[in-house]
């Protein structure tokens, strides 16, 4: 597998650009755990974030659901947070909820289940993590001394 | 209009550009010098999300600064690394560096040739610290490989050895290390990314005195560490990289950073507690450095050239060890690492010993007698009386000093002056013998 395929940085901006709902498959209450991290950071960034995880019932003040069809409402991103082997099952429920974007964070991989979001029109993004992506395009990834890439003279106020 | 990100832009134009977008708030085009100590927060939850690592922001800048984390920025993309964390000093950088991965007990292979104060950092700050050391002849894979040991964390190599010249094998030496289950630390001062991207040979972390070319003018002092990223801190050998963090309420920071976890932990924890913070307006001058660093050097690597051959022809010089020379022992490495050149850092010996030595620097009049090297003006220096003077002549010889060694640091002047200033110096040698 060609894993760049999935790291493309147009797609990356695309989704971060225009995303309003995240779902958060395994999204931890546990605040040191990465999930966590990213699910309070896209919060704090407007995003609407809702937890998939039926071991919780509420994560960072929002209600938890058991499975991505019980979410009300358009669901943008399947932001996942599991392991390998389950991710293929959660390809399937992301196509059939509609989702716009399958994003697999770091080290979730998964090529079966990229091929067949990817064949039924979804984005999608893999060992990538949609925390510092975000900071890297729109927010303040460089006020750390990460490297963006990013090369440009045009102003652009970070959030 | 959507900004093109597609575009795979070339060393020159990243070396102005990478880093430094225009300032959002006013429009200043060149990056302003924030010279404050601190960063007032939206409110307290934004300051509790910054402390907790939760969002990237400012709160002190003994920690981080927008000026400085323009440069890291900057060197990061030239060396094709993840990030970067800037330091008050070269040896700040190394010694953080290590810092952020080393636990007592551990061990540490490092080529013998390195630069004097390198060598007594690891020799004597290491064992304070409980760390042991060997030192291995750089140019013997063979002693790399027996020197290691169960507790070996780390292998510490300089691209172009201080002041001997060695070029250093990293694919070789990184595979080595690597098999073992370690990273490859690499000084690439004086290569710097113009000449040598240590990462693109296996390399795991490159660290710099940017005090040298990245500066390029001799006005700051400065260091910084750059990480590529890949280095597998999970692998069971580097707990103190991946488990918990006492030092920050629990955190794992390779699990919650991946790829940049190393030099979260570096920043949020090393540089906090060890305190040397590089200052703005050094970073800012050593942004300005960058810009022009791929003419300088290739302006430096031209003299460098054209003197190393000058000095190789005169009787009165023993040797001289400058990888660009075509019958250095380290040509095919040159060739294969430095292929724009060997750098202009190197030394020679003249006939006579140390007082042929003395006498040759006192004739100069053109080149600065001065402990530094990667500046735009020539420099000379005789180590075995300065830089290297803590060494032990066993020690001396391990780093390829001898007696009548001198180490040059050619600038950009015109090739022909500083030809004609050594050519001063060779015949006060003679006129003395």
């Amino acid at each position: 597998m060609n894993i760049a395929q999935y790291q493309d940085p147009r797609v990356i901006q695309r989704i971060v650009n225009t995303a309003r709902t995240v779902a958060v498959v395994g999204l931890s209450s546990n605040p040191l755990r990465p999930s966590h991290f990213v699910g309070f950071y896209l919060l704090r960034h407007g995003y609407r974030v809702v937890p998939v995880n039926p071991r919780e019932r509420e994560v960072l003040g929002q209600r938890s659901v058991e499975r991505l069809d019980q979410i009300d409402g358009p669901v943008d991103v399947v932001d996942v947070f599991r392991e390998p082997s389950v991710v293929p099952q959660l390809a399937e429920d992301a196509i059939a909820i509609g989702a716009k974007a399958l994003w697999l964070q770091f080290g979730v991989i998964s090529e079966v289940a990229a091929e067949r979001a990817a064949a039924a029109g979804l984005d999608v993004v893999m060992d990538r993590c949609i925390k510092i992506e975000h900071a890297r395009y729109v927010g303040r990834m460089h006020w750390l001394g990460f490297n963006t890439g990013v090369v440009s003279a045009r102003r652009n106020v970070p959030r | 209009m959507a900004e093109p990100t597609d575009r795979a832009f070339g060393f020159h134009t990243r070396a102005i550009h990478a880093g430094a977008r225009p300032e959002p708030v006013t429009g200043a085009r060149a990056i302003p010098i924030f010279q404050t100590t601190s960063y007032v927060f939206e409110d307290s939850e934004a300051a509790a999300a910054y402390f907790n690592l939760q969002e990237y922001g400012n709160t002190y800048s003994r920690i981080m600064n927008p000026t400085v984390a323009a440069f890291e920025e900057r060197i990061a993309n030239l060396e094709g690394g993840v990030g970067a964390v800037g330091f008050a000093s070269g040896l700040a950088a190394q010694t953080a560096a290590m810092f952020t991965l080393l636990e007592p007990g551990d061990h540490v292979v490092a080529s013998s040739a390195l630069y004097g104060g390198t060598v007594t950092q690891l020799k004597h700050l290491l064992r304070k610290l409980s760390v042991e050391l060997t030192f291995v002849d750089p140019d013997k894979l063979a002693a790399w490989r027996d020197a290691l040991r169960p507790s070996t964390k780390l292998l510490f190599g300089e691209t172009i050895g201080n002041p001997a010249g060695n070029v250093l094998d990293i694919e070789a030496i990184a595979a080595i290390a690597h098999h073992h289950g370690a990273p490859l630390m690499v000084d690439n001062t004086f290569a710097t990314p113009y000449l040598c991207r240590p990462f693109e040979w296996g390399a795991d972390i490159v660290v710099h005195s940017a005090t040298k070319f990245i500066g390029g003018h001799g006005t700051s002092i400065g260091g910084v560490v750059v990480d590529k990223g890949t280095f597998d801190w999970s692998n069971g050998r580097y707990p103190i990289v991946a488990d918990a963090s006492p030092a920050y309420h629990g955190l794992k920071f390779h699990e919650n950073f991946g790829i940049y976890g190393y030099l979260m932990k570096l920043r949020a924890e090393t540089l906090r507690d060890l305190g040397a913070a590089m200052a703005p307006l050094n970073a800012f001058l050593f942004m300005q450095g960058l810009e022009t660093l791929p003419l300088r050097m290739q302006a430096h690597v031209a003299n460098a050239n054209a003197v190393a051959r000058f000095l190789a022809k005169d009787a009165r010089v023993e040797r001289v060890r400058y990888a660009g020379l075509d019958d250095s022992p380290y040509r095919a490495l040159r060739d294969k690492y430095l292929p724009r050149g060997a750098g202009s850092v190197f030394s020679f010996d003249v006939a006579g010993g140390r007082d042929a030595g003395i006498a040759f620097i006192a004739a100069l009049s053109l080149i600065s007698h001065l402990a530094n090297v990667g500046d735009a003006k020539s420099l000379v220096i005789h180590p075995a009386s300065t830089t290297h003077r803590q060494l032990s002549d066993a020690e001396l010889a391990a780093a390829g000093i001898g007696p009548g060694t001198i180490r040059l640091s050619i600038g950009i002047e015109d090739a022909d002056d500083l030809i004609w200033d050594l050519q001063r110096g060779l015949d006060a040698i003679g006129r003395r013998r």
